[in-house]
C-alpha cells in the first residue's frame, strides 16, 4: 500500500476497514465457509454504498473515485479485503463495471452493478492457463447478426451466482467480449471447490450459446487492448489484496514472536528467528513496493505496466507464499490447525497466487517482455 | 507540491536535458562493464578517474552539481525531486559513476551533517568540483561488522592528533585525496563512547596505501597503514569521543547507497543487481528459446524490478518519516540477497562457459569468475547478517543480542588471537 495517502483516500480506506472489521470478523468468515454464496447480499450492497463498485467508472456513467485515480483508490480497498480475508466479488465486479462504462453499453446492467444489486463475473481464464502461453480458445462466431459462443472457461470467480457474465472469446484473428445473462441456454455451470473460505469459483461450458448482436461490449474482433487492460486491472486488485493478507499474517506472527516463550525467552530473542523475520520484512516491503509500482503504471497506461504487473505477480506468488508458510512455521503446531486464524489469510494469498498465472507463468511472461525490449534497444 | 514548484521542476528538467544532450557523451556500456569487472589497467583506470573529475567540473560550472546542497557550499539548493529529474534526464549518458559512492555519500553527507562551517565551506565545493575525492576509513582488519570496535588509535598532542592503526576495504583509496576516519580516542570507556572522527589527506607521510587483489583480479579495494599520522584538531569532525553519533549517521548514509539525494546517477537503465544482462548471456549461448533459461531470465528481471522499487519505497519512507532511518537496512538486505541470486542466474545460464571460455563466448565469458565474487554484495557496505540484526532489532523492535562489550571499558573487551595478528600484518 502507498506510504502516503490523501485525506480522502485514507477516509475511504478507514471506512471500509471499520466496516469489514464489524461485518466480517473471523468468526463470520468461518460461518460463511459453508454458505453457498460466500457472503450476504446485504453486505455487498452496503459495500457498494461505500464505493466498492464505482471506482473504475467515470462520473458521467454513475461512478467516481476519491482521488481522480480510481484504480489506485481501489487498491486501498483491496488491501483491506486482504487484511480481513473479506468476502465479495471485488475484482470481477469492478473489472466488468469498468469495461461496460468504457464502451457505454448495457447501462441498466452497469447501474445494477454499481448499486450492488447485481453481480458480474469476468470469464477470461481457460483450463491450462492463459498467462503460461496458451492461446485463448473460446470461439465467438458471428452468424446472421447473432453471436455464437463455444468453449470453456475455468476457473471464474463468482460465476456460479453472478447475474451477468462478461465473456472474452476469439473471433478469427481478434478478441471479442460479450455480456451474457446467466441462465442463457447452452451455458453450463459447475461449482468448484476452493482453498479460500469464502471465494467461489466455477467452471463454465458454452455450447452453441446464441446471443443477439447487441450483446457485444466494444468491437467484434477488436477487444485485444481492452482485455489486456482488464487483465492488468484484475491483477492490480489481486496484488493489493495479497499484500493486505501478507501484512496481516506478518503482524500476527510478529506479535506471536513477542508473546510466545520457550526455554524462558520470547521467540523474538532468538537470532535465527530474528533473521528470518528480517527476511520476511524485506519481502513484505518488496511486495508493497512492486504492487504499488504496478498499480501506478496500469492506472497511467504506461508501457512498462506489463513488466511491472508480472514482476509483482511473480514476486508475491513466490516470496509472498514463502512468507505465509514461514509464518506458519514460526507458529509451530498451532499454525497448521483450523482453529488458528492464520490460515484464513494464507488461503486468500494462496488462491490469489494460483489465479491469473503462477510465479513461473509470470517469469515466462516477463522473459518474453525483457527479450523483446532487449532486441529493440 | 504547489503549482509553482511543479513548473519550476519542469523548467529545470528542460534545462538539464538540454545541457546533458549537448555536453555529455552517450553511455559506453561495454566500457562500464569492463571497469566493473576490473579489466582496466592502472593507467586506464587513472584516465577514467581524470575524465570523471572533468565531468564533475562541467556539472559544477553548469549549475548541476550538488543539486540538493545549499548554495553556501557550492550546491544548487533545490529539492530531491530536482535531483531525481536530473537523474532521469541523465539516463543513457556518461556520468561520474566512481565519484558518487562513497565520495558524495556517505563522505560529503557526513561532512554536511557534522562538519563545522569552515570545514564545509572548504571541502564541499572542492568535492562538487571534482578537485577532492573522498573515501571512508571505517572498517578494520580486526573486524568489518563490529565497526565500533575500531582499534585505530588517535592520541592528542597539543593542537594535533597522532593516528596509528590500519583501515581496510576502502574503495579506490589509491586514487582518492581525502579520507574520513573513525578512530579510538579513549580506551577506558565502553566502545561506543571512546570514538572520534577525523578527516585526513591520503597523500601524506605515514599513510601507506596497499591495493588488495580480489578473487576476480580487481584491485579497487585498499588497505591503509597509518603510522604516526598527524592531524590538526581543526580536522576533527564532531566532538571528541562522540564519534559513534557521527558513525551511526555515516552508516545510514552508506545504506542509502544510490538513493541518497546527493547522488547524480542515471535513473533508468543502470544495472541494478548485475553488470551483465542474463538476456545477453542466453543469446550468446544460443539458449534464448529454452523455457528453463527463460524462467531464470524472468526471475532475474523480477528481482531487478522489485529491488529498484523497494529502494524507492524505502527512500521515500525515510524521507517522509514513515520509516525510521534504520529502514534503509531493509533495502540493503534485499539488494544483497537479490544481487547474489542474479550472479547465480547468469552463471547458470552461462552453462559450461562458466568453467572455461574465450572471447568467442561473448557475454557468457567470465560469468564463472563473477560467481566466485557472488557474496561480495552481501558483505561490503555492512553484511546482510548485520542488516538482519538492524531490521529485526531497530525496525521490528525485537530484543537486542546479548553483548559482552557494551558496558565495559574497551581495553577489557576480549579480542581473539587473530585480530592482533592481522592488524600487524
Amino acid at each position: 500500500m502507498l506510504l502516503e495517502l490523501t485525506p480522502d483516500q485514507d477516509f475511504l480506506r478507514e471506512t471500509t476497514s471499520k466496516f469489514l472489521a464489524s461485518q466480517v470478523p473471523v468468526g463470520e468468515i468461518r460461518r460463511l465457509c459453508d454458505d453457498r454464496l460466500g457472503y450476504d447480499p446485504g453486505y455487498w450492497k452496503r459495500g457498494a454504498d461505500l464505493g466498492w463498485t464505482s471506482l473504475l467508472v467515470s462520473e458521467e456513467r454513475g461512478g467516481g473515485s476519491v482521488s481522480g485515480r480510481g484504480l489506485i483508490d481501489l487498491t486501498l480497498l483491496a488491501h483491506e479485503f486482504g487484511a480481513h480475508a473479506a468476502p465479495g466479488p471485488l475484482a470481477p465486479a469492478n473489472v466488468v463495471a469498468g469495461a461496460l462504462a468504457e464502451f457505454g453499453t448495457h447501462p441498466d446492467v452497469l447501474a445494477a452493478l454499481l448499486d450492488g444489486s447485481a453481480v458480474a463475473a469476468w470469464c477470461w481464464e481457460e483450463p491450462g492457463g492463459l498467462i503460461g502461453g496458451r492461446e485463448l480458445e473460446l470461439d465467438i462466431t458471428v452468424e446472421r447478426g447473432d453471436l455464437v459462443l463455444n468453449g470453456r472457461k475455468k476457473p471464474v470467480e463468482a460465476a456460479a451466482d453472478a447475474d451477468h457474465l462478461l465473456v472474452t472469446g476469439r473471433s478469427g484473428g481478434g478478441l471479442t467480449q460479450v455480456l451474457v445473462a446467466t441462465g442463457t441456454p447452452g451455458v453450463t455451470v459447475e461449482r468448484l471447490q476452493s482453498v479460500d473460505m469464502t471465494r467461489r469459483y466455477a467452471a463454465l461450458r458454452f455450447d452453441d450459446v446464441r446471443l443477439p448482436g447487441e450483446s457485444v461490449v466494444g468491437e467484434v474482433g477488436g477487444a485485444g487492448p481492452a482485455v489486456e487492460r482488464q487483465l492488468h486491472q484484475a491483477l492490480v486488485i489481486q496484488l493489493a489484496e495479497t499484500v493486505g493478507t501478507l501484512d496481516r499474517a506478518f503482524a500476527m506472527t510478529l506479535e506471536w514472536a513477542f508473546d510466545r516463550y520457550s526455554f524462558g525467552r520470547p521467540l523474538a530473542s532468538y537470532q535465527e528467528l530474528k533473521h528470518r523475520f528480517a527476511d520476511m520484512k524485506s519481502w513484505v516491503e518488496g511486495a508493497h513496493a512492486i504492487a504499488d509500482a504496478a498499480a501506478d503504471a496500469v492506472d497511467e497506461g504506461r508501457p512498462e505496466a506489463a513488466a511491472l504487473v508480472s514482476a509483482a505477480k511473480a514476486f508475491s506468488g513466490r516470496y509472498g507464499l514463502e512468507l505465509m508458510q514461514d509464518c506458519v512455521q514460526m507458529h509451530g503446531g498451532i499454525g497448521v490447525t483450523f482453529e488458528h486464524d492464520l490460515h484464513l489469510f494464507m488461503r486468500r494469498a494462496t488462491a490469489n497466487a494460483a489465479i491469473f498465472g503462477t510465479a513461473a507463468d509470470h517469469h515466462q511472461r516477463l522473459a518474453r517482455i525483457t527479450i523483446e525490449e532487449d532486441s529493440r534497444s | 507540491m504547489t503549482a509553482d514548484t511543479a513548473e519550476d521542476l519542469d523548467r529545470f528538467r528542460q534545462r538539464a536535458g538540454a545541457w546533458i544532450r549537448s555536453n555529455l557523451r552517450p553511455l559506453d556500456h561495454a566500457a562500464l562493464a569492463a571497469a566493473t569487472a576490473g579489466e582496466l589497467d592502472e593507467e586506464e583506470e587513472l584516465a577514467a578517474i581524470q575524465h570523471e573529475r572533468q565531468l564533475m567540473r562541467m556539472m559544477f560550472d553548469a549549475g548541476f552539481a550538488g543539486i540538493t546542497i545549499s548554495p553556501e557550499y557550492g550546491g544548487q539548493g533545490l529539492t530531491p525531486a530536482h535531483q531525481q529529474a536530473f537523474n532521469e534526464e541523465l539516463s543513457g549518458f556518461e556520468h561520474p559513476s566512481r565519484l558518487m559512492v562513497p565520495n558524495l555519500s556517505p563522505c560529503a553527507a557526513v561532512l554536511l551533517d557534522f562538519g563545522t562551517e569552515e570545514q564545509k565551506k572548504t571541502h564541499i565545493p572542492a568535492i562538487l568540483k571534482g578537485e577532492e575525492l573522498w573515501m571512508q576509513l571505517l572498517s578494520e582488519p580486526s573486524g568489518g561488522s563490529d565497526v565500533a570496535g575500531a582499534l585505530t588509535t588517535a592520541v592528542r598532542d597539543g593542537d594535533e592528533w597522532v593516528l596509528n592503526g590500519s583501515k581496510i576495504w576502502t574503495t579506490g583509496a589509491w586514487w582518492s585525496d581525502w579520507g574520513l576516519c573513525l578512530a579510538r580516542t579513549n580506551w577506558d570507556v565502553p566502545k561506543h563512547r571512546g570514538l572520534t572522527v577525523f578527516m585526513l589527506p591520503l597523500h601524506r607521510d605515514g599513510v601507506d596505501v596497499h591495493r588488495i587483489e580480489m578473487i576476480n583480479g580487481s584491485k579497487e579495494f585498499c588497505q591503509e597503514f597509518l603510522t604516526d599520522v598527524r592531524v590538526p584538531d581543526t580536522d576533527r569532525i564532531g566532538e571528541v569521543d562522540k564519534g559513534w553519533t557521527v558513525g551511526t549517521r555515516w552508516m545510514f548514509h552508506e545504506r542509502m547507497l544510490y538513493n541518497s539525494p546527493l547522488i547524480t546517477m542515471p535513473a533508468f537503465g543502470r544495472p541494478a543487481t548485475s553488470s551483465v544482462s542474463p538476456v545477453e548471456v542466453a543469446r550468446d549461448r544460443g539458449r534464448l528459446d529454452d523455457p528453463l533459461v527463460r524462467d531464470l531470465i524472468g526471475e532475474a528481471a523480477m528481482l531487478d524490478l522489485v529491488g529498484s522499487r523497494l529502494q524507492q519505497r524505502i527512500a521515500q519512507g525515510v524521507r517522509t518519516g514513515h520509516l525510521s532511518d534504520q529502514g534503509a537496512a531493509i533495502a540493503r538486505l534485499f539488494g544483497g540477497v537479490a544481487g547474489a541470486r542474479a550472479r547465480t542466474i547468469t552463471f547458470q545460464i552461462a552453462g559450461e562457459a562458466g568453467a572455461a571460455w574465450s572471447q568467442h563466448d561473448g557475454a557468457a565469458a567470465g560469468r564463472g569468475t563473477d560467481f566466485l565474487m557472488r557474496q561480495a554484495g552481501c558483505i561490503g557496505g555492512g553484511t546482510t547478517e548485520m542488516a538482519r540484526n538492524v531490521v529485526s532489532e531497530r525496525v521490528l523492535g525485537m530484543p537486542r543480542e546479548r553483548s559482552v562489550d557494551r558496558d565495559v571499558p574497551f581495553r577489557e573487551v576480549p579480542r581473539g588471537p587473530s585480530s592482533d595478528a592481522r592488524s600487524r600484518a
